[in-house]
């Protein structure tokens, strides 16, 4: 492949994995390709691994719109299914403003400043997988 | 008065071709550089290229493909970007309906036009079915003058 402008995206978004969540950082501008792709890869990686959280960090995405919302959205619905808890990280003040606008205000997606904030947020909500299998023991299961 | 007026200056307009997920992120690339460049604000920035990502999937999507054409309008005093997207598609039938929140023909949210329309000053849909499709959206710097429609 060619070598491409330094605002082209990557071939795909890599998924982390760090103890049981997976953390996913979309960087700059996403082809639509690469976005179905995510969602793909991200649930794959969840009933691969006992991964009961997601943390989606979208603090250098300067543009959402419906299709990438919608995909948001679904990746999240798809964890859930799974057994696993999304949060979307570090959302730009200007994102929400036009998600706003748009009417895509995505109810029921989880969401979080930063990724360190989600990360506490699922420590302290955890999927109900992860309060019912003891071995994972990085969680405190005492959920108020 | 209007702005279309011939002492109306128009910068020479960039067409770009909506064929693939990839021009999509041309277009969006395009109209961030025009909107950066006529010191658009962030929030504005951010309206704008969103519309253009709405309206340029419509265009791909429903309108099996077709263009962009953006211009900067000076009319002296304000600056504006117009965005025009046009295809050679079906067209649409019921246009009032197709602008309406939630009715989808394509599997989306069906919120692209109506959400696109939102997003900037002043939205205008031409459409004949068998026809094809033509809209243009325009932006003010810094919100809409006294003087309006210079689609």
């Amino acid at each position: 492949m060619t070598e491409q402008p330094g605002w082209l995206p990557q071939a795909h978004v890599p998924v982390l994995r760090l103890d049981d969540v997976l953390l996913v950082a979309i960087q700059g501008d996403l082809r639509d390709e690469n976005a179905e792709r995510l969602q793909y890869d991200v649930l794959q990686h969840i009933a691969d691994s006992p991964a009961t959280g997601v943390v989606i960090d979208i603090s250098s995405v300067e543009v959402v719109d419906s299709f990438l919302g919608r995909v948001l959205a679904e990746i999240a619905a798809g964890a859930e299914l799974l057994a696993a808890r999304t949060v979307v990280a570090g959302m730009r003040p200007t994102v929400a403003i036009t998600l706003v606008e748009l009417g895509l205000t995505l109810t029921g997606l989880r969401t979080a400043l930063d990724v360190q904030s989600a990360l506490r947020m699922l420590r302290e909500h955890p999927a109900p997988a992860a309060r019912e299998h003891g071995e994972r023991g990085a969680y405190d299961y005492d959920r108020s | 008065m209007t702005t279309t007026g011939p002492d109306t200056h128009r910068g020479s307009p960039t067409c770009l071709p909506i064929r693939s997920d990839m021009d999509l992120m041309w277009i969006r690339q395009e109209v961030r550089r025009l909107a950066t460049e006529v010191q658009f604000s962030l929030v504005q920035q951010t309206k704008l290229v969103t519309a253009a990502s709405e309206l340029a999937r419509n265009t791909l999507v429903h309108g099996g493909g077709g263009h962009m054409e953006a211009t900067v309008l000076h009319d002296g005093v304000h600056t504006a970007v117009r965005l025009v997207f046009a295809d050679c598609g079906p067209g649409i039938a019921d246009v009032d309906q197709a602008m309406s929140d939630g009715y989808t023909s394509g599997g989306g949210l069906g919120l692209g036009l109506g959400g696109a329309r939102r997003l900037v000053h002043e939205f205008r849909l031409e459409s004949q079915p068998g026809r094809g499709t033509t809209i243009t959206v325009l932006m003010w710097h810094g919100g809409v003058p006294p003087t309006r429609q210079a689609l």
